[in-house]
């Protein structure tokens, strides 16, 4: 009997198994472990089958309220876009799932190839040399980043853009306990008159709130002192923005997630690392280059390994081994798909929805739209009630689930940034302007009567 | 289905015949081609100031979704994939997916939902991470547990961080500056110490496969951080002296940490809190049947003892007196509350990689108690098996029984005319994906071989089969073991010109 639903052993498969190997019991094997810490109760609730397990995981899926169940604004660094229906079907295919990262590259040439497609596809998007094969999601690779250029330039002072997304430095903070990194966090302007014995400045473009930034001063700035640039980007925004590339940046770092990758909670999603092909020797996690094989039959195979962890051990540029492959394999499918001209859209409809939505909010009484200067596909919006509040009443009155409240988050802000995309509807629209009018209305009227 | 392209040579501009497997998404774009996935937004262009906008050509390729669907089908036909057979790496427990696993994991409630979502709309979300951090810490003997880390080398840094703020609480922090790894331990080991700014010392193995517990009292100061251990170690041996090694490092104050990268040989045969350590990673890309993913992601929930619970990442989830989840301990999916406290802080940009932490929830109870602890006894059962067909034919690294996964020496083939390389290339014309190679260090030639509890026994046999046929030929024929392999899609690939003259993205042709 099996209690193992997986296991192809049958008792009398077992029993040939020990006699092979010479003894009557597994326990024999295991004279090393101490006795009284061997075979230890758990605790652990009896099995399932599996339309038991499905289930249950259904019944807790439910008590989740899905993006799609109502109007959606929430965004930032993970957005709800559009995922063509051929994305899931190859990327997930058993064959890429299933494999390990290729360590044998005569027979996982899929997996290769599809790497180098990724490298190539980000590095035509970013307009930079190098592209690595991946890193776990945004936060990670912004503090990878920071090591990279501590390493080359030997400074340990990262200075980082107050405007880059709070759990990205959130991160770099956690990171940089490690090697004892002296992070100073300062407004975007605030960047050039920090560069001095800098690692780098770190600039996100467009920033947290959708704004955009004059990157060059910035890079120039880094430059000037020997310092790095390293820009945050967003994948759909460099579609229709100068790419990083373009604006001489040293190192690109973003959150891959939007590129055909399902929101999931946190993830798995993917870290797009990029950079100047000087610092490629710098750079952590597995980097995938062309060659051939013995044939002349061109190939692929993980190349500069020298940089990485089982070479190199405590010299390595990274610990980083498991990477987020799959998802890098998922953006390469995503951009395959779209094409120059289907990302074009999708970035564009995301950007024509928030200047609509904000248009139409700027209206209601109350509200208006705290941004400075120009912005992308996202914005802030202020109203007389913070933004926590607004974004519970929203919710609870509603069922809007309205972007994220930046009180905490972000100094001296307290306001609520509203993401569009191109899964955006008009009919969204129309119900966030609806119930923030009726909310702020109650608002008031509650003011009043007190 | 070896088809002939051309390519552009860039250096003279010469078309050139490259034979390819496959050719590149670039080399079958052609202008004007284009699917209609999405489409509008032209007015968008008005939004965007001239001096921000794209001036640079977007030279993503060209195509329609036929041939996008052909091409990565084609290329996923050329891996091989646990879903396609054995792959017997060992330290990588390659061992069966389930199927339920990924479709409740693409459940809508659990992939169309936000990261920042307010805590009341995801109650179901976060009560499936509470209760897999409970199921966790039974299955280590643990008390806590954070599911923020990415993969177990996340877990790693993670934990390292834990004991230098552990460390520094105690006024500590400036004299401990030295991590202690066994020179059997994983890469990722001594890099995440080296992240951390510590200083790495290596001890050797003794002469059975254990860590040399007279060299690590002689490594042990009052400067010692910690020792990082895995056990199983990477040869496939339980520590013999377990507990006088996590003593030793008690003694001088010091904390252990569990590599659980081999953990598949302990689910129900023993707790990790039970041995003497202060922690352990999972890599429930191993242990817990979730999908490699070509690579990744994992997931490598870190479980901790009492004393290292206070430096745990956050947020931490919770549940309330009215049986409510949050994240942290503020009551409100705001993070204000007590703030960060003693936490490291947090890791990675939100809670975890939740799509693999669904998959790892549902085969923990799938299989429940007794099937976790049969999976276990199978594994060891499975690689003991295989180990008792293949000792004559190949050298054993340390002979005495193993755990789940064990490591030979191809020394006496190497003198003979073949590596471990050629044999592991060998392997794959025999339809096998190779074992783990040249690693354990400590071992010459070597062939880590884990089966893992889901091959069945006529699969074991035929492995061995294959291992012993190879063993044969490089008695008598070592060169047709050299070529090999034959049958893969490709002959050996040339990494040593791939590193020197580095091509890392296609050129676009002009």
């Amino acid at each position: 009997m099996n209690n193992n639903p997986y296991s192809p052993h049958t008792d009398a498969d077992r029993a040939a198994m020990l006699k092979r190997v010479g003894i009557k019991s597994v326990d024999e094997l295991l004279t090393a472990i101490p006795k009284d810490a061997l075979r230890p109760k758990l605790g652990l609730p009896a099995g399932l089958s599996e339309i038991e397990i499905q289930q249950h995981l259904e019944s807790l899926a439910t008590k989740n309220r899905t993006a799609s169940s109502g109007p959606f604004f929430l965004g930032g660094p993970v957005q709800r876009r559009y995922i063509p229906a051929a994305v899931p079907v190859l990327a997930l295919r058993g064959e890429f799932l299933t494999a390990y990262t290729p360590y044998q590259p005569e027979v996982s040439q899929g997996t290769l190839q599809a790497m180098f497609e990724y490298q190539s596809l980000m590095s035509e998007l970013l307009l930079m040399d190098v592209v690595n094969s991946s890193m776990y999601e945004g936060g990670s690779a912004v503090a990878e980043a920071a090591f990279m250029a501590v390493r080359a330039t030997g400074h340990k002072k990262v200075v980082i853009a107050s405007d880059v997304y709070y759990q990205f430095r959130r991160t770099l903070k956690a990171y940089a306990r490690g090697p004892e990194l002296e992070i100073v966090e300062v407004p975007t302007a605030e960047l050039p008159s920090q560069a001095d014995g800098a690692a780098c400045l770190i600039v996100q473009h467009p920033d947290a709130f959708g704004g955009l930034v004059d990157v060059r001063p910035i890079v120039a700035a880094a430059h000037a002192v020997g310092a790095l640039a390293i820009q945050v980007i967003e994948p759909h925004a460099s579609a229709l923005l100068e790419p990083p590339g373009a604006l001489g940046v040293d190192i690109a770092v973003g959150e891959g997630q939007p590129l055909g990758i399902p929101m999931s909670y946190g993830g798995p999603y993917l870290g797009i690392l990029a950079c100047r092909v000087e610092l490629v020797r710098q750079m952590p996690g597995r980097i995938v280059g062309e060659t051939h094989d013995a044939r002349g039959t061109r190939g692929f195979v993980n190349t500069l390994q020298t940089r990485e962890q089982h070479i190199r051990r405590e010299k390595a540029t990274s610990n980083i081994c498991t990477n987020e492959a799959i998802a890098a394999i998922t953006a390469s499918v995503y951009l395959a798909l779209m094409g120059p001209q289907g990302l074009r859209a999708a970035a564009s409809l995301s950007v024509s929805r928030a200047h609509e939505l904000a248009r139409r909010l700027a209206a209601v009484p109350g509200c208006s739209v705290a941004m400075s200067g120009t912005f992308l596909d996202r914005f802030a919006l202020r109203a007389p009630i913070g933004g926590f509040d607004l974004r519970w009443k929203l919710l609870r009155e509603a069922n809007i689930i309205a972007g994220d409240a930046t009180l905490d988050h972000y100094p001296g802000r307290d306001d609520l940034i509203l993401q569009c995309t191109e899964l955006t509807t008009e009919a969204d629209m129309g119900a966030l302007e609806v119930a923030m009018t009726r909310v702020l209305a109650d608002a008031r009227e509650k003011v009043a009567l007190r | 289905m070896k088809r002939i392209r051309t390519q552009v040579v860039p250096d003279d501009g010469v078309e050139t015949a490259v034979p390819a497997l496959e050719p590149l998404l670039i080399e079958i774009h052609e202008k004007g081609r284009a699917g209609r996935h999405v489409r509008g937004g032209d007015d968008a262009a008005r939004a965007i100031p001239a001096e921000f906008a794209r001036k640079a050509p977007l030279a993503l390729p060209e195509l329609t979704e036929p041939q996008v669907v052909r091409h990565f089908t084609h290329l996923a036909q050329m891996n091989y994939a646990v879903d396609t057979g054995m792959y017997p790496l060992g330290s990588c427990t390659m061992k069966y997916n389930p199927k339920v696993n990924d479709r409740v994991a693409s459940l809508p409630g659990f992939a169309d939902i936000h990261p920042t979502q307010p805590d009341d709309t995801v109650q179901g979300a976060l009560a499936l991470l509470f209760e897999l951090e409970r199921l966790l810490a039974k299955v280590t003997g643990m008390d806590a547990v954070t599911l923020m880390p990415a993969a177990g080398a996340q877990a790693e840094f993670t934990a390292i961080l834990m004991f230098k703020a552990y460390h520094a609480k105690r006024g500590e922090g400036a004299k401990r500056r030295r991590v202690i790894v066994p020179d059997t331990a994983h890469g990722t080991n001594p890099a995440s110490a080296a992240m951390c700014g510590y200083e790495v010392t290596t001890v050797k193995s003794d002469a059975h496969g254990n860590i040399d517990l007279a060299a690590l009292k002689t490594a042990l100061g009052d400067d010692v951080v910690g020792l990082m251990l895995t056990n199983p170690n990477t040869l496939g041996l339980f520590e013999e002296r377990l507990r006088e090694v996590c003593e030793a490092v008690h003694a001088v104050g010091g904390l252990v940490y569990g590599d659980g990268a081999n953990m598949n040989a302990l689910l129900g045969i023993a707790r990790p809190g039970d041995l003497g350590f202060d922690c352990i990673h999972i890599n429930v890309h191993k242990t817990f049947s979730t999908p490699h993913g070509a690579g990744g992601p994992g997931a490598g929930p870190l479980c901790v003892k009492t004393a290292l619970e206070p430096y745990l990442p956050k947020p931490r989830i919770v549940r309330d007196a009215e049986g409510a989840y949050h994240r942290d301990t503020s009551g409100t999916d705001r993070w204000r509350g007590p703030g960060l406290g003693e936490s490291i802080g947090q890791i990675r940009t939100f809670q975890g990689n939740f799509g693999v932490l669904v998959r790892a929830y549902t085969y923990m109870r799938t299989l429940g108690e007794e099937g976790l602890a049969e999976a276990s006894n199978d594994a060891i059962l499975a690689a003991n098996y295989l180990l008792a067909q293949l000792r004559d034919s190949y050298e054993v690294a340390f002979d005495r029984p193993c755990m789940h996964e064990f490591v030979l020496s191809a020394s006496r083939q190497k003198k003979q005319g073949a590596s471990a390389l050629d044999i592991a290339k060998a392997l794959i014309d025999e339809g096998f994906h190779p074992p783990t190679v040249y690693f354990p260090l400590v071992v010459s030639e070597a062939l880590m071989i884990e089966p893992t509890e889901t091959e069945p026994r006529e699969t074991l046999d035929a492995f061995a089969a294959a291992m012993i046929r190879i063993a044969d030929r490089v008695k008598t024929d070592p060169a047709s073991v050299k070529a090999a392999p034959q049958h893969a899609p490709l002959a050996r690939l040339d990494e040593v010109s791939a590193a020197r003259y580095p091509k890392l993205k296609w050129q676009r042709p002009t």
